[in-house]
């Protein structure tokens, strides 16, 4: 095994990593700051995978199909914000998991009427279709490269976001005691859709971004939805630099793991869970 | 015994961008001796119930605007429901609350903060995952009329100790530290109305002398304050009028010399 294979892996594993942040970041922020437990958050990124496959099909750009996709996620998010899950910010778990379990069944049988239960690919934008020579036999691709960069930028307007913005500092004021961020005067109902929003937002953006690089598949949100809940419970239950690390040691984990050991691949992350919870119960970055 | 009831308040018209609320603001700040008669708050009739008990029994409370207030009871006698009840974190079950002349029963919390209510809880409720500088500025907002009398630089002239303290997580504060803190970022939403629920409560009597003073300050300053404490003596002796509750029933409200000069009144109120 050489350096080249190695710098490829490592690039694979954390763009995977990357891309699994921006999935994880709106489960845990949505987990940690508002009390719910989200299991549809998967669909979103289902969601944006075909909404990203069907609108390049018409437009012929995967770009101006993810500029189309974007805003109507967003509405969808704050759609479902103020009609479903608002209900739920004061209900038992059970209540969470029964109606977000329930939703994956209706995203489900609504992608099916509406995009059909075949398999689909979508292209590589031209511009980004090209690969870095590293040796005579292996390349990089740039399409890879490029998201890579796109999901450091989002992480690093998060941060900002969550660390240096007022409306951060409110988000996580309201993590901590809702009640009196409301009697300061802010409308804590505005910042929780505002959050739910941002969350299905990125996660439909990981589809959409990563539709060249997979297929678009039914219940492709299942997959991810699993791996998430365990990048959150590593990190630390809505902690995003949490998410952040286990996205990035999960990422790493799963593709050296497909590579040194095929065999056990399936079960590397799993096996990581393990060992960090009986390390550290309430995760790498979590409280208490 | 019938609450002292000033007429009913002539409905201002609330555009709040009229400038010539400020001068009146002015009035009111000079006028210390006898506060203005528009109400602020003016609660009627309130019943409060946690779960399947009766904690308020029809309570009705008024504070004018620039006016000081104390609130007496002793313990569990719902001082606490009371305000919670008025700023919309506890919902009356009957009864009605108007804040500024216009009906706030049923609105949200943020709502009835915004119109110039601050409120610092009993146990402080500071943010403990912020730090110092951000539990103030979060809060920072111009008050009903626009005013900006308080900002950042003002609250930390006002409590150096913060000034000294502004990296710091609100949990690493000590217990003085973090009720200036929550009477800081309560100032930083420019109020008309201070609501201090228990402000002193285990407190070193040092410290809490300081935020008597404070008190006074803010007082002086022309924002109305409701004062609940158990250091009665203190508070009768700031408040313009003083408000029992035994059970959930105001049993007393007047003048506060009335209250403090009548032995038998503090002994069957408030035990002492
Ligand atoms: N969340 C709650 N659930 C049920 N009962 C409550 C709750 N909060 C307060 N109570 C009860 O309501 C009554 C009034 O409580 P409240 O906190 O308003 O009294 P208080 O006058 O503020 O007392 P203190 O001086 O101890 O702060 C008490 O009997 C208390 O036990
Ligand atoms: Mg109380």
């Amino acid at each position: 095994m050489d350096l080249a294979f190695i710098l490829i892996q490592l690039l694979n594993g954390l763009q995977y990593g990357l891309l699994l942040f921006l999935v994880s970041s709106g489960l845990t922020l949505v987990f940690g700051i508002m009390g719910i437990i989200n299991l549809a958050h998967g669909s979103f990124y289902m969601v944006g995978a075909y909404l990203a496959w069907s609108l390049a099909s018409m437009t012929g750009n995967l770009a101006t199909a993810i500029a189309i996709a974007i805003p109507l996620t967003v509405v969808l998010g704050m759609a479902l914000e103020k009609l479903l899950f608002r209900q739920l910010y004061t209900r038992d778990h059970l209540y969470q998991v029964l109606l977000t379990y329930g939703l994956i069944l209706v995203f489900e049988e609504l992608r099916s009427i509406i995009w059909g239960d075949d398999v689909h690919g979508v292209a590589v934008p031209a511009l980004l279709n090209a690969s870095i020579p590293l040796t005579e036999n292996l390349s990089y691709p740039v399409y890879r490269l490029a998201i890579s960069g796109v999901c450091l930028l989002l992480a690093l307007a998060l941060y900002l976001l969550i660390q240096k913005t007022r409306l951060g500092m409110m988000i996580r004021a309201g993590a901590s005691n809702r009640d009196m961020v409301q009697s300061l005067g802010i409308d804590i109902k505005l910042i929780y859709t505002l959050v739910f929003a941002m969350g299905v937002a990125l996660a439909a953006f990981a589809g959409m971004i990563n539709a060249p690089l997979s297929s678009v598949t039914p219940n492709m949100g299942s997959h991810v939805l699993i791996i998430c809940f365990v990048v959150v419970v590593i990190g630390g239950i809505g902690s995003v630099k949490g998410a952040m690390a286990a996205s990035l040691m999960i990422g790493l984990a799963e593709t050296f793991g497909q590579v040194l050991v095929p065999d056990f691949a399936g079960m590397i992350v799993y096996v990581l869970m393990a060992v960090v919870l009986v390390w550290r119960p309430e995760g790498l970055f979590g409280r208490k | 015994m019938a609450e002292h009831r000033s007429p009913p308040p002539s409905p201002r018209p609330e555009g709040g961008g009229d400038h010539g609320s400020l001068s009146s603001q002015a009035e009111t700040v000079q006028s210390r001796g006898g506060p203005s008669t528009e109400l602020i708050l003016d609660a009627n009739g309130l019943h409060s119930f946690y779960g399947a008990s009766h904690i308020l029994h029809g309570v009705d409370f008024t504070v004018k605007k620039g006016e000081t207030i104390g609130l007496m009871g002793r313990n569990g006698m719902g001082k606490t429901t009371l305000i919670k009840s008025m700023l919309g974190l506890v919902r009356p079950r009957q009864g009605s609350v108007r804040v500024r002349g216009v009906d706030m029963t049923h609105a949200a919390p943020h709502a009835i903060a915004r119109r110039g209510i601050a409120y610092v809880p009993e146990g402080r409720g500071i943010f403990p995952n912020l730090s110092v500088r951000e539990n103030l500025i979060m809060a920072a907002r111009a008050g009903v009329d626009g005013r900006r009398e308080w900002d950042y630089e003002r609250v930390l002239h006002t409590f150096p100790r913060l000034g000294e303290r502004l990296a710091n997580g609100g949990a690493q504060l000590s217990g003085g530290e973090q009720q200036m803190l929550t009477i800081g970022r309560a100032l930083m939403t420019n109020p008309d109305l201070l609501i201090l629920d228990e402000a002193t409560e285990g407190l070193a009597p040092l410290i809490a002398k300081e935020i008597w003073s404070i008190i006074k300050t803010i007082r002086a300053s022309g924002i109305a304050t409701l004062i609940v404490d158990k250091n009665y003596g203190a508070v009768m002796a700031l408040a313009d009028r003083s408000v029992v509750l035994v059970k959930g029933r105001v049993v007393f409200a007047g003048e506060s010399a009335e209250l403090s000069g009548n032995q038998e009144l503090m002994h069957r109120f408030l035990g002492v």
